[in-house]
This record gives C-alpha cells, structure tokens and sequence, in this order.
C-alpha cells in the first residue's frame, strides 16, 4: 500500500511556504540551461508555468492542441480574480481570505495548501498590474474590487466580465516572450496521448500531430500537467468544446493517483438548456449575483402560467415572488457559494416553482438594480454579459429577468499532489484546475483564475527545482529508449483499434449518454441507488462504445472525429471513477450532495468523524481501483457546520 | 427551417478544394451556427461520408478560434458577434447559406474551414506584451492610471485574436490587431517604456509575414466580433512614426527583450 506523504513543512502555517523556499533546493543558471522540461496546457497555470521558467532559464517545450495558446479555456472565465490585497479596506486579510477557502471548500481541503494560495494572491495581481491587465479601476485611479459568493469582503479584481482574458493573453504575452528567446518552444494542435515513465520518474509524452496525424515522441527531465478540468464527462458544461482528461487519466493510468474526482461543481447561473441539439451551455458570471436577485413565484399555479407563457414575469407582483436564497440566507443573500446557490435553485424547481418551457430555471433579476443605480451603470458593469444573453436567447436582459440553471463548470478533484504539487510519480507535476489541490469539495468564485496563476508564476517554479536540483547529472533523455517506443505502440494500437471499430453510432451519440447517465445519477445529488444504477449503465456504455463507434476518416489526417472518440473513451472511464468515488463518500460536503446525509433543512451534512480524508484512487489494471486516504488535519481552523444564514 | 448549404471542401493545404452544397431539415431556430454544423456532420457521419471541419472551442465568443466567412462576411450577418455567438434566428427557412474559410495569404488553408492562423501569434512573440519577469514587481496601486485610460486601454485589449479584421480586408491587413494591441499597451503606463520599440517590431513583423497595408476602408472595424476601433489603427501609425522621428528612439532596434 502506497504512503501519501503531503511533505508539507513543519511549523506555523503563516511560516510554512518561506521556510521552504529559504531551505528547497536550488539550480544555477548554467545548469538550468541543460534541464528540459515539458508544459502540457496554454492556459493560466500552463503559460504561467512555461514563461516563469523560461525566464529562470530551462529549456522548456510547451503543447496545447488549439491553433494558438492564447485559445485555452481559462480565457472564459469572467468575473475576477481574489487576492487579499484589502484595498477596499474591508477587513480582508490573507488569514480571512485562507478561512474563507477552506470554509467555502467545506472543509475538504489541506490547511497548508490554502494559506499559501492566500499568501501568493497579493503578487499576482502586482505582477498583472506590470505585465499591462487593464484591470477595473475606480476615478482615483486606484485598483476597483467586487465582491463575490462565499465572502464578505470585496476582494475580487476584475476586467469587466473577461477577467480571464486578460490574465491569460497577459501570460500569453510573457509565454510569447519567451518564445521569440528560444526559451520555450510551442507545440500547437497536439494531443498529448500518454506520458512516459522512465526507470519510475516522468520523462516524457507521446502526442498526435493533429493536423498530419503523426505520432510523436517528447522527452524531458520533468513533466508538468496543465491540462484544466474533466468537466466534460458530462457533455453538457461550460468546458470548451475540446477540454479534455486524456493527459491526467494516462497519468493515473501509469500510477499517479486521482483525488476526489466525484466534486464536481455545478454553477449555479448558467444559460438554461434549450434542446436535444445543444452542444454546451454559457455561463452567465458570478458577479452578476451582486446586483441581480433570483426568485421563483411564490405559487405553483404561478409558475405553471409562466411556463405555459400565460403570464410575464413581470405580471407577479413582489408579494407573490420568492426571494427563496435572501429568504433562507439572509447573511449572505443572493451571494452564498456555488454549490449552496446551485441545489437551492434544484430544491425550488424540483418542489414545482421552476419557470421557462421545460421548468428548469429561475429568474435572475436586475430591475432593482436598474432602478437604484441606472441602466448606464448596469451596462458598464456587465454589458457584454448581457449582449451574450441577449445574443443567445433572443431576450432583453434590460427589460426582462434572465432565467438561469445550474450547470457542471468546475472540477476541483483531480490528479493528487504534495505539497511541491508534484503526483504520485516523481517529476510529474499537475497545476490548475487538474490537481485537486486548494479547494477542497467546493471552490470559491474568482478563485480559478488566483489559484491557476498562483501555481504557474510563484510555486511551481520554486518546487520543480527542488527536484530538478537532483536531475543536473542526468544527460539529455533520448526518445529511443525503450520506454518510449513501448509507449508510442500503446499509443499506436489504441488509435488504430478505435478507428477500425466501424460501427454505427457517432462519438457524440456515446458521448451525449455518458452525459445524461452521469447528470442523472450523479449529478447535482446523489444517492446511493442511482449510484450503483450508473455503477450498471458505465460498463455497458463502454463495452458498446468500443463495439459500436463509427469514426469516419484516416488515421494520418486531420481528423476531428478521431480527437474526440479518443477524449471520450477516457471520459467513459472516468465517470466510473467519479461514481465510485461518490459512493464511497457517504456524507454531504460542498458540492458532494449525498440525499441520505442531510440536515432537516435540506443542508450539507457532513461527516468529519469518518469522511475528514482525501479519497484518492489507485489504478489496478481493470479491477476495481484501490481507495487510500489521506487523513486531512486541521490545526489552525476548527470545522464546523457551514452556515451562511 | 430548412437550409441550402453551400461549404467550401478541401482535403488538405494541397488539394484546389470547391463548394459542395448539402441540405439541412428541421434546423431549429434557437440552436446555433454551429450546432446546425453539428447536425450536418452527424447526418454525414451516418452516410459514411467525411464530416466539414471547422475551427471551434469555446463556443461562447471569447477564445477565438471559430472563423468562416458566412454569405460572404467574416462571422456572419450580425455585427459584434462570433460565428458561435450566430443563431439560426438571423436566417430564414429556406435560405441559402455560403460558408468558406478566411482567405488570406498568411492563413494558408488546412482542412476545409480551417485555416492557420499562427502568423499572428508571431506577430504577437515580436513584441506585444510588457517585458516584465515574474516577481520584483512593484505594487499593483503604485501607479494609478486614469480610469478613461484603462478603459480604452480595455477596449483595446478585447481583441481576441481570430484574424477577422485581416478575412474583411481587401489587402489582408492586420493593422487593426496589431494597432489594438500596440495601444492597449500603449495607453498605460506600464507599457509606455517599451513603446517605441514595441511598435518597430511588430509592424515589421507583420509586413514580414506577407499581410498588406490598410487603405483606410475600414472594413475591419465593421467585422471585428470585438467592436475594436480603427481609432486604434490611428493611434499605431501616430507611435510608429514617432518611433522613426526621434533621434534617441531612432536607434533602438532589435534589442533582445
């Protein structure tokens, strides 16, 4: 059985991450020069990443499979980023902004990990300041703060509603730099297909050339993993189109183990669902929840007039609306967490008070914010959020209350690691939204984007040389080792067998029912039964997907069909992993509703006595994968049940 | 709705490539561009024949990977929108639809819709962004800047780098990305110090790459999914011949940063 050792440095929490770097490992310049590494992803934490180390002088090769690295999905996100800079002069401090974390993640999260997250976002927002964000700034000139869910304070910076754009084309900017200085070398329209372990460590990738087909064989002294959330498993989310799994899932395949992977966080304000063609859903930003109000009618009868469109939202007058989150939340109103937000709304549309065709929506409603500060000042805060609603349902946000549905948009389980964010395998590395790291079962709003960036531009860079200290003897890593052509023939075959399947359903067909099974039976909550009803329904889906897909085209074109049957045949997998998951967590937590562990007013019952553990998964062939757990202690914040009445 | 679709295939960057006209039935009003695309290729998948490919990700107007020139016009009838952003809505039953890839000689064709885009990314590697490291930087409130200024500055910043401005051209002119991004650094402080520099490299990158010059027609401006403004095209060619006309700028050239 293996050991999880955390390596997270003895002492005060507020002295942990400087003693490390006072006393880690260093690599000097002409050493540097000799080391390689592999970056896989463009987005905040991978772009970071890659231009930080370039400048430190490593020879870095980075992937993505987009056209271009300024593509990456982190760019959609909208409304901000935390730090605890106190600007506002609200009370924020590190310490509250590390307290909100771990309370927002219920819990689930380590101690350690969350108070240097708190610790580094203040360096982030100077270092975007400098690299050119035009971030939000008040007639002072001065930095201009909002406040988003799960906080007291306003602590959150912002660029309109495209905070992540610019912070990810200002690292695209640094990552660009380091490009034309032959620091890092870019790989554009690639699949990186399987990792290659060497003698135990990381040292390498096998990737797909997506636009000739060809397989090819990278090699490094670490590999470092950026490669963002699964969110897609369940085919509808607020993921790109092409987000993906493959990098993480070969990982855990070659022995890096996977932790919590059944959190999953639901947004609660998204675009509703239209029809059976729909091929995502759009996310209408958190910030929204500081101006707008989300109700449902009061009456059923209401409700059900509205869904027939025999009424107009406006028609119900105030005293026959419910403000059902200020109702049940009056300390945090409309701005609870997520995942309090999400099952709130679930709760009303489930009882009969949902609205829009299919009843699975709730109003989200500006008119009280046009009336006290103007339309003006609605539309320099989140116009374009509005033109894309506008744009998408062919309704006047202005004029009429957005309707809005949960939907899958995170994904905080993911690849385990330490505290050097380094996975099971030594000199594999995961940063972003794929490891599992700060959040815990729930993660904040604006915290993305701060944990993506803190990774990326101020630990990563510190951990790695930790271990590339121990790497300076070990020469260049030929790709002809035997490893490597093993993995590339895996790699190969695998592709090879998909394609001449030849069978009679589209990826999309599969991919569109992993969807429903997995939103279904283990979606916004979960109960033991639909668990093991989808523990049923997985393998099935599996068997007939590799029996049946229908993958038209060759192996050495460019061939979208080919991409996405290879994404999908993970996903598959993994949403096993995710119910299994979800099934041994018999508590509540964050975004882990389990029906049978509730409190009697319908909240999160959680269970530290028994479930105070990462639940982190060992792969083992095609049995059943091992649980080990590592046992999370809190010295410094005491749990307790989270209220945010 | 039924549809007419006229789309431009091409196996590879050598085939010549020619338009294929496909039909489509019960296209629904609220789906989108794309998703009336992705009904086609299901129905092409069925039939055994290669399905359209067509540069997408986000499919929410931000990442900027989606093109086509749809009737003629680079992302479609509707101003200020991508082509994911486009609804069958803006169609009626019956309609013909013309969708081809960007033409341009520096996007050189992929597959079908496909075209590559990377010049632009090396347009950007020339110069556009601040040449700071991370760390030793100074607070983030140090330097205040007029609120007017990070907004345009905003503006500008919005570009989301699909080539649009460049499609609409008739001389396929990327001045209006390179001119967004030349002032969005230009119009802060932190960018100002390398201005001069910033704007050599990256118009001499761009002429490098075989894009033409602008005319003043100011189609960009009417296609760009972004609303950026040729203002800023303005504004480029104000500090490119500034960068010339100063003697202690005059020299500045090529300097590694």
């Amino acid at each position: 059985m293996i050991k999880l050792d955390d390596k997270i440095p003895s002492g005060p929490l507020n002295e942990k991450w400087t003693k490390y770097k006072s006393t880690c490992k260093l690599v000097s310049p002409n050493n540097k020069r000799k080391l390689d590494i592999i970056v896989v992803g463009t987005g905040l934490a991978g772009a970071s990443a890659a231009a930080t180390l370039g400048e430190l002088g490593y020879n870095v090769k980075i992937f993505c499979y987009q056209d271009s690295p300024r593509r990456a999905h982190s760019i959609a996100a909208q409304g901000g980023i935390n730090a605890a800079k106190n600007y506002p002069n609200d009370g924020d401090s590190i310490e509250r902004l590390f307290y909100d974390t771990i309370k927002g993640g219920d819990y689930r999260s380590r101690e350690a990990n969350a108070y240097r997250l708190a610790e580094v976002s203040n360096y982030i927002i100077d270092l975007c300041v400098a690299q050119g964000v035009p971030f939000a700034r008040e007639y002072s000139g001065l930095l201009d703060n909002r406040s988003f869910g799960g906080a007291q304070v306003s602590r959150t910076f912002y660029a309109r509603g495209q905070t992540g754009q610019q912070l990810l084309l200002a690292a695209y900017g640094a990552l660009s730099r380091q490009i034309v200085n032959k620091r890092v070398e870019l790989f554009n329209r690639r699949d990186v297909l399987d990792i290659v372990i060497v003698n135990g460590q990381a040292r390498g990738i096998i990737a797909r050339n997506l636009v000739t087909g060809e397989i090819e064989k990278y090699s490094a002294h670490a590999v470092v993993l950026a490669t963002g959330g699964y969110g897609n498993v369940f085919y509808l989310s607020t993921n790109a189109m092409g987000s993906n799994a493959t990098p993480i899932w070969s990982a855990y395949k070659k022995g890096a183990l996977f932790a919590n992977p059944a959190f999953t966080q639901i947004h609660p304000t998204c675009i509703p669902v239209h029809g059976d063609w729909q091929s995502k859903l759009t996310l209408m930003s958190e910030s929204l929840r500081n101006d707008g109000r989300i109700w449902v009618p009061a009456n059923k009868e209401d409700a059900e007039k509205l869904r027939k469109k025999q009424l107009k939202p406006y028609d119900i007058p105030e005293e026959k609306r419910d403000y059902y989150l200020e109702r049940r939340y009056p300390a945090y109103g409309n701005l609870v967490p997520r995942d309090v937000a999400s099952r709130a709304a679930k709760e009303r549309c489930d009882a009969g008070y949902g609205i829009g065709t299919t009843g699975l929506a709730v109003f989200l409603d500006f008119k009280d914010a046009i009336k006290r500060l103007g339309k003006q000042l609605i539309e320099e805060k989140y116009g374009n959020l509005f033109q894309m609603y506008q744009q998408i349902t062919g309704q006047n946000p202005y004029e009429t209350p957005m309707m809005i549905y949960p939907a899958v948009h995170y994904t905080m389980g993911g690849l385990w690691v330490d505290y050097e964010l380094m996975t099971t395998i030594p000199g594999l590395y995961a940063i972003g939204e794929c490891n599992f790291s700060d959040h815990g079962a729930n993660r904040l709003g604006a915290s993305a984007l701060m944990q993506g960036l803190a990774d990326g531009y101020f630990i990563l860079p510190y951990t790695i040389s930790n271990y590339m200290a121990n790497e300076i003897h070990t020469p260049k890593v030929s790709t002809d080792l035997p490893e490597f052509k093993e993995a590339y023939e895996n790699v190969k075959e695998r592709i090879n067998k998909l394609i001449s399947v030849k069978g009679n359903k589209s990826v999309d067909f599969f991919h569109k029912k992993l969807g429903k099974i997995m939103w279904d039976y283990c979606g916004m909550s979960r109960n033991k039964k639909d668990l093991q009803k989808a523990l049923e329904l997985l393998p099935q889906l599996k068997e007939e997907f590799h029996s049946n897909v229908k993958i038209p085209g060759k192996i050495d074109e460019y061939n979208p069909e080919l991409e996405k049957a290879a994404r999908v045949a993970d996903f598959i997998e993994l949403a096993e992993l995710m119910v299994l998951d979800a099934l041994q967590r018999e508590e509540s937590c964050g975004c882990h509703f389990r029906e049978e562990y509730q409190t009697p007013d319908g909240e999160a019952l959680r269970n530290d006595e028994d479930f105070a553990f990462v639940g982190t998964w060992k792969y083992n062939n095609n049995q059943k994968p091992d649980l080990i757990k590592e046992n999370l202690k809190f010295e410094f914040i005491k749990p307790s049940q989270r209220s945010y009445k | 709705m039924n549809l007419t679709l006229k789309i431009w295939r091409q196996k590879n960057s050598k085939d010549k490539g020619k338009l294929v006209t496909y039909k489509v039935t019960n296209v629904s009003p609220d789906s989108s561009f794309f998703e009336m695309l992705d009904v086609l290729n299901q129905n092409l998948i069925e039939k055994g024949e290669d399905p359209v490919a067509f540069d997408h990700d986000c499919r929410e107007g931000i990442c900027g990977m989606c093109s086509l020139y749809i009737n003629g016009r680079p992302h479609g009838p509707v101003k200020g929108i991508t082509t994911c952003q486009l609804h069958m809505r803006s169609f009626k039953d019956g309609d013909t639809i013309y969708i081809e890839p960007w033409r341009a000689k520096p996007f050189p064709v992929i597959k079908d819709l496909i075209v590559d885009r990377s010049a632009l990314d090396k347009i950007i590697q020339a110069g556009g962004y601040i040449s700071v490291n991370s760390g030793g930087v100074p607070d983030a409130n140090a330097i205040p800047i007029p609120k007017h200024k990070a907004e345009m500055a905003m503006d500008a910043a919005s570009c989301i780098g699909c080539g649009a401005c460049v499609a609409a051209c008739a001389n396929a002119s990327a001045m209006l990305f390179v001119g967004a991004k030349v002032s969005h650094l230009a119009l802060l402080p932190q960018g100002q110090v390398e201005a001069s520099i910033r704007v050599k490299k990256m118009v001499s990158k761009m002429d490098e790459l075989g894009f033409g010059n602008c005319s003043n027609m100011y189609a960009c401006e009417a296609e760009c999914p972004k609303n950026i403004k040729v203002t800023n095209i303005a504004r480029m060619n104000r500090h490119f011949i500034a960068s010339k006309l100063f003697a202690e700028d005059k020299n500045i050239t090529n300097t590694n940063f």
